[in-house]
């Protein structure tokens, strides 16, 4: 029994339809919104790390870094509007973030 | 050996049941903490393949910096979660339905996917042996040469990213008194002192 690439695959596609999944499950919770992009950010870095891992090609964890900054980047910027709204509004429901259509 | 596929498994099983439980849970604490876990199994799984620095990376920014910010807005913020979570079951059929079918689509695309014959003649960098360099020191040998404009453009994001979150979040109170230095320099004799003639009897 050994582990192949589609084994990493597999895990990585669960994680990804989970993500989306929770987005749409629920969608009145700005921040379970944001960790079900996490999810969905970190599947991509197990497949970016699977190909890398079974193709023998360094390239792969260079993107992965990259994807990284660029989750963390999302997160840190997220939660920032997320405490600005509260801060204004009282309230983090889906619903209410309408403001931009003046 | 057994004992690699019985920890892929583990490891595997447990991220995905965490991750499981960051959508369903009904306290978002219990998210932010069901995240974690499945992070920490992810890196596990990260090890697994080698890629022990990126592994590392994600325990050390991720569980370390970022759910931990995710926990900290979770508890500074005094929302009503029950409230929040209305409409959970109303939609779970349309999730479900469209979680199903992107689940089949990608199981579709595994199983009728093949690498190509000549791909591993087109390998950029290649992963130079472990018995000469470890994973962390072949990605920095990489990753300072040739992809060094990745490496400062991911700076670039990050300063983005902090500058922007201090400008949405910095408030400032209007009744907090503030030492202002460039004032207090420029006062001269004539603008510090008043001179009041108080005649006696009077007072100010």
């Amino acid at each position: 029994m050994t582990i192949g690439l589609g084994h990493y695959l597999t895990v990585a596609a669960i994680l990804f339809t989970i993500g989306i999944f929770g987005i749409f499950l629920n969608r009145k919770n700005v921040i379970i919104i944001l960790m079900s992009i996490e999810l969905i950010l970190l599947a991509v870095n197990l497949n970016l790390v699977a190909f890398s891992a079974f193709l023998g090609d360094l390239v792969g964890q260079v993107y992965a870094l990259l994807v990284l900054t660029v989750a963390a980047a999302e997160a840190a910027i997220g939660l920032a509007i997320l405490v600005a709204y509260y801060r204004n509004r009282g309230s983090i429901a889906v619903e209410d973030i309408n403001l931009m259509k003046g | 050996m057994i004992f690699p596929a019985l920890f892929f498994y583990l490891f595997a099983g447990v991220c995905i049941a965490a991750a499981v439980m960051v959508i369903a849970a009904r306290n978002p604490v219990h998210s932010v903490l069901f995240l974690i876990l499945a992070f920490v199994n992810a890196a596990a799984l990260f090890i697994l393949l080698g890629a022990e620095f990126l592994a590392m990376i994600l325990i050390i920014v991720y569980v370390g910096a970022v759910l931990v910010l995710f926990l900290f807005v979770v508890m500074m913020l005094d929302v009503d979660f029950a409230q929040l979570r209305q409409g959970f079951m109303q939609y779970l059929p349309i999730g479900a339905f469209l979680g199903g079918i992107l689940l089949i689509e990608l199981v579709l695309v595994l199983v009728t996917w093949t690498i190509g014959p000549d791909v591993q003649r087109t390998i950029a960098t290649p992963t130079p042996p472990i018995a000469s360099m470890f994973n962390a020191e072949a990605l920095g040998h990489v990753l300072y040469t040739r992809y060094v404009y990745f490496f400062q453009a991911a700076g670039v994001v990050l300063l983005v990213a902090m500058i922007g979150a201090i400008v949405l979040t910095l408030r400032h109170k209007p009744h907090v008194k503030r030492q202002n230095i460039a004032d207090q320099i420029a006062r001269t004799k004539a603008t510090a002192i008043d001179i009041v003639k108080v005649r006696p009897g009077q007072g100010l």
